[in-house]
């Protein structure tokens, strides 16, 4: 009769989902076997390695980045988290007018981490950081500034 | 050793200190209000500390590791909990009826302590050793059920009558059942009263004595239980996921913070009440600590790993099942657990009629 075979089912998986719970409790409290808290201050934070942090420009060692100022990102920005300050500078060797940034700003506070603008820059100037220690007591430090100060474009990024 | 069932320490403490004191039926009142006072304050604490072991518990079942910042091992926080929800302003719903609204947590925690009161801790430690003791622990948790109901009504929130309803279907329901494990074990003892419950029981516990209708009483009663004092998988009435908080959505600092209290302290009585009935009460398990002396501190002690022991089986219960649906609950009890504990029941008694149990 099912009326008797449902009490013995029902108390059966009843049984079985406290065995695994009871599996997952007891180690906890004894070892630290399975428990994924990480205590942070005081334990090292691990990030996974395509964490979005927050937008960067890479530099050599030369205080040289990538950017050629084509403002590729600004447009592809959603929500215009980006704004490029440029310039035409003119080049002695070649004798033409060519953009330099002067300032590549970065509103972290706006930013959706959405990685549109790293996709659309041609030459990969900008990437990902994992930094996540981002938090603030003034909004106006959420803006930055990602190309180093007296930097300038890496020579053969252009051609 | 056979213990006898003659002191009550607090009767001698009462006797004692009225005679002392010595204002006759005056003095008396003030040793009761002194014994409600310590009984307030160690249960305010206890439950204080249930919430918080509910919360490592439940940590530890999610992999976590539940509060541990505030003082050693996290042991203030729920003490910071409770100073932060005394700080809070008492703020509910505009057209509230102002009476009901503000009796119903008074209700369910007044409830609870009553209920506590009967319980035997050790040998000769019950407040109030009444002969209808287990009785009385039904009667008086009913009352927290109307507290229940008239906050979700006071409150003017349909979400708090639907709590409140709720759980007063759930718990009238889950009385029967639950009643019918205790009059179980009271066909056994052939006593109500808790503390002669647990003297019948130096022979053995009734749960094994009782063999197996005792075995599916206790069963019955611990599903029972679960369901009366609210808890997943019996936690409809403040379903979250469908009624906000249920019937205490519109009750905000200390209004909110007794009904939480008086939550974790249905849980001990209810785990209390399955341990005397079951488990031999503060009876040391085969009579291992009968010889050391100070009986009543071992009584306390077992008594206290007994209840432990049972709440924590309660929380395992929480954070494993998933919440029941209304109509599967009410399946559960009306067609599973009463008919079955009325069999039970009947079972019991012929076998009790026969000597067939030890
Ligand atoms: S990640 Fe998205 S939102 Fe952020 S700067 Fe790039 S394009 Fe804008
Ligand atoms: S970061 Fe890349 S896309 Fe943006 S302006 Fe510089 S080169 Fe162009």
């Amino acid at each position: 009769m099912s009326y008797f075979g449902d009490i013995f089912g029902g108390i059966r998986s009843l049984l079985t989902g406290m065995k695994i719970t009871g599996g997952y409790f007891f180690p906890s409290i004894i070892g630290r076997k399975y428990t994924i808290t990480r205590q942070y201050p005081e334990e090292p934070a691990v990030v996974a390695e395509r964490f979005k942090g927050e937008v960067v420009m890479w530099h050599n060692e030369n205080n040289e980045h990538r950017c050629t100022g084509c403002q590729a990102c600004e447009i592809a920005c959603p929500n215009g988290t980006i704004e490029i300050i440029w310039d035409r500078v003119l080049n002695e060797e070649t004798g033409k007018k060519v953009k330099v940034i002067d300032k590549h700003i970065y509103h972290l506070g706006m930013c959706t981490m959405c990685n549109l603008c790293i996709q659309a820059c041609p030459t990969n100037a900008i990437m990902w950081s994992t930094n996540f220690h981002n938090a603030t007591f003034d909004r106006s430090q959420l803006t930055k500034v990602l190309n180093h100060p007296g930097s300038k474009l890496m020579t053969g990024v252009e051609e | 050793m056979i213990l006898t069932n003659t002191t009550n320490y607090f009767s001698q403490f009462i006797a004692y200190f009225s005679d002392t004191i010595g204002w006759g039926m005056g003095g008396q009142i003030l040793a009761y209000v002194l014994i409600a006072i310590v009984y307030l304050i160690f249960f305010a604490l206890a439950g204080l500390y249930l919430v918080y072991l509910e919360r490592r518990v439940a940590a530890f079942f999610q992999l976590r590791l539940g509060p541990n910042r505030v003082g050693p091992w996290g042991l203030m926080q729920t003490i910071a909990d409770a100073l932060k929800l005394l700080s809070k302003e008492i703020f509910g719903t505009d057209r509230k009826d102002k009476l009901l609204y503000h009796t119903a947590y008074y209700l369910v925690i007044v409830a609870a302590l009553i209920s506590l009161s009967v319980i035997p801790f050790s040998n000769g430690i019950a407040a109030y050793d009444i002969n209808i003791g287990v009785f009385f622990i039904s009667a008086v948790s009913s009352v927290g059920i109307l507290g229940l109901l008239i906050g979700g009504w006071g409150s003017n929130n349909k979400y708090g009558v639907l709590g409140g309803m709720r759980s007063g279907l759930q718990m009238i329901s889950y009385e029967l059942s639950s009643g019918l494990a205790i009059l179980t074990i009271v066909l056994m003892a052939g006593s109500l009263q808790l503390s002669e419950i647990i003297h019948q029981q130096q022979a053995g516990w009734f749960l094994w004595r009782g063999h197996i209708p005792a075995l599916i009483a206790f069963v019955i009663f611990v599903i029972a239980g679960t369901a009366e004092s609210n808890r997943t998988p019996f936690d409809l009435p403040e379903g979250e996921a469908e009624l906000g908080a249920g019937y205490h959505t519109e009750y905000s600092g200390m209004g909110f913070a007794w009904f939480f209290l008086a939550e974790f302290i249905n849980m001990f009585i209810i785990s209390a009440v399955g341990v005397t009935l079951f488990l031999g009460g503060w009876l040391a398990p085969f009579g291992i600590t009968d010889g050391l002396g100070m009986p009543w501190l071992w009584g306390f002690i077992w008594f206290f790993i007994k209840v432990g022991l049972m709440i924590f089986l309660l929380m395992w219960f929480r954070w494993t099942f998933p919440r029941l649906r209304i109509d599967q609950l009410l399946t559960l009890e009306w067609k599973y657990l009463l008919p079955i504990g009325l069999v039970n029941i009947i079972l019991m008694a012929v076998l009790v009629y026969y000597h067939l149990v030890f």
